[in-house]
């Protein structure tokens, strides 16, 4: 359900963006985003609402590209980084230490856009 | 003519949100008062722990509630009853508080008082293990809940609820000798993926551990206020 939820917030930013580009209009093709594995987000989810949510909107055919981040910590013992799982309660399998430093996992980030400027478009109006 | 480009941006996917958390964040700095984001799954006693906190609380602290629900007032009338003001937010279908609805919530509480003379402001959020882990609201500490109940391996299920809090309160602990369930497993697991956080035993029926969760409450405002002072708020209100 959250899903939603970050779908409006990624489309505020992609709003803003568009802004930073008046008077053309940029026609985005791809929105790529870096998805942690270590975060609350499905990511087919979340291209499932994005493809609504842009549904008759300037954004309109944009695909959305989702990079998976695995989750990454390294043990404090010995300073090695493992791949902290469920089944092994998130310790370490070095030292058996719990998750403390995570080094990747928990991304929710835009990437980067692909797009053009068509010069042929009308600039938008207010 | 398309002239294909590519534009990095490194964004926060949550920025609008974290945006309007972080300008709830400087008022709540401005007005001197802590924040605190409740969270956990329905019926792990929010509501009850909040009933006894607030009544012990009020003797020393000025306090109000924004409240949290999807369809009901419910919880709010309850907490209403203890004497401190309650602003509901009722969030309809979203199954979490984000930063724009306690931004709604605190406009309201405006109306009421004046948040400047608030030590406390608890948020309790819509009972939900997963959704409000992401979500900041401009809270300064964010508190989980587990009920004995729940079982030992939900720390391991929902982990990022569990990593992000700064004090989990493992709830209920009355049902103990009726329940098999070993609460230093719950402990365990609750460490293994956040060993940094506080993790109390309480139970709001017993008042066990009440105190000591009362005294961290009070600690972490003392500790709020101290870095305010060595660092303050630049922002106007």
């Amino acid at each position: 359900m959250h899903e939603v939820d970050m779908t409006k917030c990624l489309v505020l930013s992609m709003n803003e963006w568009r802004q930073q580009h008046e008077p053309s209009l940029p026609v985005v093709s791809q929105v790529h985003l870096q998805v942690g594995d270590f975060t609350c987000v499905e990511p087919e989810q979340l291209v499932h609402t994005w493809r609504i949510a842009i549904q008759n909107s300037w954004l309109a055919g944009a695909e959305l590209k989702i990079e998976q981040i695995p989750l990454v910590a390294r043990c404090v013992c010995c300073n090695s980084t493992y791949s902290p799982s469920a089944d092994q309660a998130y310790q370490s399998p070095c030292c058996s230490h719990p998750m403390e430093d995570i080094v990747s996992g928990r991304e929710l980030r835009i990437r980067s856009v692909d797009y053009s400027l068509n010069p042929e478009l009308a600039p938008l109006s207010a | 003519m398309h002239m294909p480009l590519e534009d990095t941006l490194g964004l926060n996917l949550l920025a609008a949100n974290q945006h309007q958390a972080e300008h709830n964040r400087e008022h709540f700095d401005a007005w001197d008062l802590l924040c605190l984001n409740v969270m956990s799954s329905p019926g792990a006693g929010k509501t009850s722990l909040l009933e006894r906190s607030l009544a012990a609380l009020a003797t020393d602290h000025s306090m109000a509630v924004l409240e949290g629900d999807m369809t009901t007032q419910l919880d709010a009338d309850r907490l209403e009853a203890v004497g401190v003001p309650v602003v509901p937010i009722t969030t309809g279908r979203a199954c979490h508080l984000d930063a724009s609805m306690v931004s709604g919530g605190v406009k309201l509480l405006r109306q009421r008082l004046d948040p400047a003379a608030l030590d406390l402001l608890w948020v309790e959020n819509v009972g939900n293990l997963v959704c409000p882990a992401e979500f900041e609201v401009g809270e300064h500490r964010k508190v989980a809940l587990l009920s004995v109940t729940e079982g030992d391996d939900k720390p391991l299920k929902y982990p990022v609820m569990f990593r992000e809090a700064d004090c989990v309160l493992i709830t209920k602990t009355d049902l103990l000798p009726y329940l098999p369930v070993d609460i230093e497993r719950i402990e365990a697991h609750i460490h293994q993926v956040n060993p940094r956080c506080t993790v109390l035993r309480v139970s709001a029926t017993s008042g066990e551990g009440l105190d000591e969760w009362h005294r961290w409450v009070h600690q972490q405002l003392a500790d709020q206020r101290q870095s305010r002072a060595a660092a303050p708020a630049l922002v106007t209100v």
